[in-house]
């Protein structure tokens, strides 16, 4: 049942445009949200949903069209004014200072000079009463992920905002924690509020949400009723064809398998004050298969890649052995010419440098291991043969650009994902190490890239996942460990694997003891 | 309501990167124009004195080459550790260490003669400079200091064991007590590039190369790739495998060479011995070359003669107008100052955006954070 599908109108946009250069992020975009709905932007990457969220919020300014707010016309210019209109916004990414308390936090957005201790009492009040306890006085570096996400919800809700626009907020939620974060969101609705749902994760959107905008190209291809419409359906509006779906093929005889990947009680101190200690973790990852590592972010997970991919070198060599040598003690230089390949989470400034051009990209992770190729006599790069292999990965990965040598950062975060795995891909690594294959991409290009890395394995490589999207791992893998607190759990074979064991080890049970977690909860 | 907004372009115009100097050079001259002007002094005239008579005779080409050599030579190594994002703002020193471990040479063996002095004075003073640059390299890679501070005080520390060696053991025995050391023999004496015409030596030469051989290197080999990797994002470098610390060495070590040959091209070249203050500031000038260069090795050479202009200019002006050669100062912070600014324009375009008054009162100020 759609609640209030005759309410009033909150917000009305008619024919917002927004371009930049040559491109059309929104395109005449309608858009309308009632009092008392969630209401869901669905579209893919670069569709240009964070766009328009960005006009609503005064962040980015419209080239052309009319936004209206309970039925008056506004021209919102910042983020200040569209919280004086009522709107508010929470992040994909958080924006917190981790040294300082949530209710120091809270009062830097606030900005009205009130003092800590009663903003403190109202966050506290505030946030029991929506059953999202809060401690205000404790220190956000000591936080969970979804505790951080509550700091922001409740941020937003200190505004009394009549809207409220999430960004992929389950992205970093147990499923246990995002079913309570759907009560609170029915409960602000059935206190009135309107809410502007941005999710690409369309089963969750079936659940909670009471109309649905689609977006494709900056335009809308589609309002719906999602719980009318099948997930495929969903996904078809989307993309514009029928998303491929995965196959993974059973894998066979895995067990005898050459393990290619090993972890012998890898232990490491924490390099920061926020960082997540390591606590012996143990893995083997034999040729043929997908291991995934599921855990809530900020779980160790970072550190766990850093110290895989010999970013941070071992003390104890054989802690990481790859294809049966030791490589512990290894630079990343040299765990990739044993043939190990590795995409790490953030894009920009870590798996590429964002002023730099595609091709200079390629370089970066393959100036060693494609040596003879890309770099001639006495250290010279061979520009033709980089901008050609960039060239062949675009061609492979179907990544879309402006320029036909654009700058990382001229390309929408899917694009350059694409990008990324397609260079390590185009080796055809033996050791496949993944950070967030798929983070903020769209329906489409994850299917590609899910698809080749099930591929890539079952060719004989070995391939190591670490995601939080529990559907994606679901999806792709042959066994998921959890990472909680920098500890690894025992690999669940997909065929035990559950969305509830796999949650609670997630939400901290003890590792190995999943089952028993379940019985008592 | 009107605000100006800086739009990020999409693609930067290789022209107009190639051309930036220029057009600031242009704007320079209308500024300074004015500037005249506003000093009672007819425009046309003084910029006769100040740009073109300093080089109107050839003889006069070659001082501009002279004092262009050093800071061009400098100013290119410079560029190496600024795109790496490390700060040396030692040159100075640098540039009179190898100054002082080129003249060891001559100044202790003043027997030695033959054609392997010379090439032995530069390299013993590319190796000088290299080896003081690498003091703060250490201290940052090994307590992480702060390469800025501890590179500028060693320049003091380099000044005063000049000072202390001309003073002391170093002296002429035979020089009057004067601070200085002997004069060299003329194997450790850089050759004139064309004497009949006039002073320019070697150095101008060395100079160019230098620019040559650092512009390959920057954009065209693997080495070169890793400083700007690590210099624009460095945890992308570490990605890459390139080591932050061998690159702190490599950039101090460089520019460290070229500025200990720039110093010992100035010794033996220009003035023929060691003398308390053999640098009226190169290795500090060269910072702004290699800024209004653009970082780019060939616009350093651009650069470089044209601030060595200014000084001959800002000399020109005051012996013939009698205006204060500090107009050498306005002219080059001018001359930054629009660089500066056709940069930003080439990265971004300016948007005069005019809107209508919010309905509601609108919040005083923009929310950058978000």
């Amino acid at each position: 049942m759609s609640a209030n599908q005759d309410g009033a109108t909150l917000l009305e946009v008619r024919g917002l445009t927004k371009t930049f250069g040559t491109l059309t992020a929104c395109d005449h975009v309608d858009l309308n949200v009632a009092k008392g709905e969630i209401h869901a932007l669905l579209g893919e990457n670069g569709a240009g949903k964070s766009t328009l969220v960005k006009m609503l919020f005064g962040t980015l300014e419209p080239n052309s069209g009319e936004i209206f707010w309970n039925g008056q016309a506004v021209t919102i210019t910042n983020p200040g004014f569209a919280k004086k209109l009522g709107i508010g916004m929470v992040f994909q990414h958080f924006s917190l200072f981790e040294a300082l308390t949530a209710a120091e936090n809270i009062a830097l957005s606030l900005d009205d000079g009130s003092p800590i201790s009663t903003i403190a009492a109202k966050a506290r009040a505030l946030s029991y009463s929506y059953g999202l306890p809060l401690d205000p006085q404790s220190l956000v570096g000591d936080l969970s992920v979804g505790e951080r996400q509550r700091i922001e919800i409740i941020r937003c809700l200190l505004q009394t905002p009549q809207l409220i626009i999430l960004d992929e907020p389950t992205s970093v939620l147990t499923p246990q924690e995002a079913d309570k974060l759907f009560e609170t969101l029915e409960r602000l609705r059935s206190e009135g509020k309107s809410i502007l749902y941005i999710s690409h994760r369309l089963e969750e959107v079936k659940r909670i949400c009471d109309r649905a905008t689609v977006l494709r190209h900056g335009k809308v291809v589609g309002h719906c009723n999602p719980r009318k419409e099948t997930a495929a359906s969903l996904a078809r509006m989307m993309v514009g064809n029928d998303v491929q779906a995965v196959v993974r093929a059973p894998a066979q005889g895995i067990e005898t398998a050459q393990p290619l990947l090993e972890i012998r009680a890898l232990s490491r101190k924490p390099a920061t004050p926020f960082s997540i200690p390591l606590r012996n973790i143990n893995l083997t990852v034999r040729a043929g298969e997908v291991i995934g590592i599921a855990g809530v972010a900020g779980n160790g997970q970072g550190e766990f890649f850093e110290s895989v991919s010999g970013e941070a070198p071992q003390q104890d060599a054989a802690s990481v052995r790859i294809r049966g040598k030791d490589a512990g003690g290894l630079s990343i230089t040299g765990r990739r010419l044993m043939g190990a390949a590795f995409v790490p989470e953030e894009r920009l400034g870590h798996g590429a440098a964002p002023r730099m051009k595609l091709s200079e990209n390629l370089l970066l992770s393959r100036h060693a291991t494609d040596g003879k190729v890309f770099v001639g006599a006495g250290g010279m790069v061979k520009s033709d043969a980089i901008y050609a292999a960039a060239q062949r990965i675009i061609k492979a990965m179907d990544v879309r650009k402006s320029a036909p040598d654009p700058e990382a950062a001229a390309l929408s975060g899917g694009n350059l994902q694409k990008f990324i795995v397609g260079r390590e891909l185009d080796r055809r690594p033996s050791v496949m190490v993944v950070n967030q294959p798929t983070w903020g991409v769209d329906a489409g290009a994850a299917a590609h890239i899910r698809q080749t890395l099930i591929e890539l394995a079952r060719s004989g490589s070995a391939v190591l996942v670490i995601s939080q999207d529990l559907d994606e791992l679901f999806e792709i893998s042959d066994a998921i460990a959890v990472m909680h607190n920098g500890e690894l759990s025992k690999p669940l074979p997909i065929a035990e694997a559950t969305f509830e064991k796999v949650g609670l080890l997630m939400g901290g049970a003890e590792p190995g003891h999943a089952e028993h977690a379940l019985e008592t909860s | 309501m009107m605000r100006l907004e800086l739009v990020k372009r999409p693609q930067r115009s290789m022209l107009f990167s190639a051309l930036s100097p220029f057009i600031a050079f242009v704007l320079t001259i209308i500024a300074g124009a004015i500037l005249f002007a506003l000093l009672g002094v007819n425009p046309l005239k003084a910029f006769q004195i100040y740009f073109i008579e300093p080089i109107s005779q050839v003889w006069q080409l070659h001082e501009l080459a002279i004092k262009a050599a050093p800071l061009i030579l400098i100013g290119v190594g410079l560029s190496v550790c600024y795109r790496a994002n490390i700060w040396n703002i030692g040159a100075e020193g640098q540039f009179i260490l190898g100054g002082i471990v080129g003249s060891s040479i001559p100044v202790l063996f003043p027997q030695f003669e033959g054609p392997l002095v010379l090439p032995l004075m530069l390299l013993f003073g590319m190796i000088g400079g290299a080896a003081y640059a690498a003091i703060p390299a250490l201290l940052k890679t090994r307590f992480n200091t702060n390469e800025i501070l501890t590179s500028l005080m060693l320049v003091y520390v380099a000044q005063l064991f000049l000072d202390w060696l001309v003073r002391g053991p170093w002296r002429d025995p035979k020089g009057f007590n004067f601070p200085q050391t002997i004069q060299f023999n003329d194997s450790a004496i850089l050759p004139e590039l064309m004497p009949a015409s006039g002073r320019a030596n070697w150095g101008f030469v060395f100079a160019l190369v230098a620019a040559v051989l650092v512009w390959i290197l920057m954009s065209r080999m693997l080495k070169g790739f890793e400083v700007r990797v690590l210099g624009s994002s460095p945890r992308a470098g570490r990605f890459a495998g390139f080591g932050i610390n061998r690159m702190v060495f490599f950039a101090f070590m460089l520019s460290g060479a070229l500025a200990g040959l720039a110093g010992i091209s100035e010794v033996s070249g220009a003035i023929g011995q060691l003398q308390p203050v053999i640098s009226p500031g190169y290795g500090f000038t060269a910072i702004i070359v290699a800024f209004l260069g653009r970082l780019n090795p060939l616009g350093i050479v651009a650069a470089g003669l044209v601030l060595a202009l200014t000084y001959l200019g800002g000399e020109a002006v005051q012996s013939a107008l009698g205006i204060s050669d500090k107009v050498a100062r306005v002219f080059q912070g001018m001359l930054l100052f629009f660089v500066l600014g056709c940069d930003t324009l080439i990265h971004y375009r300016i948007r005069l955006i005019g809107f209508a008054a919010p309905k509601l009162e609108s919040a005083p100020k923009l929310e950058e954070a978000r």
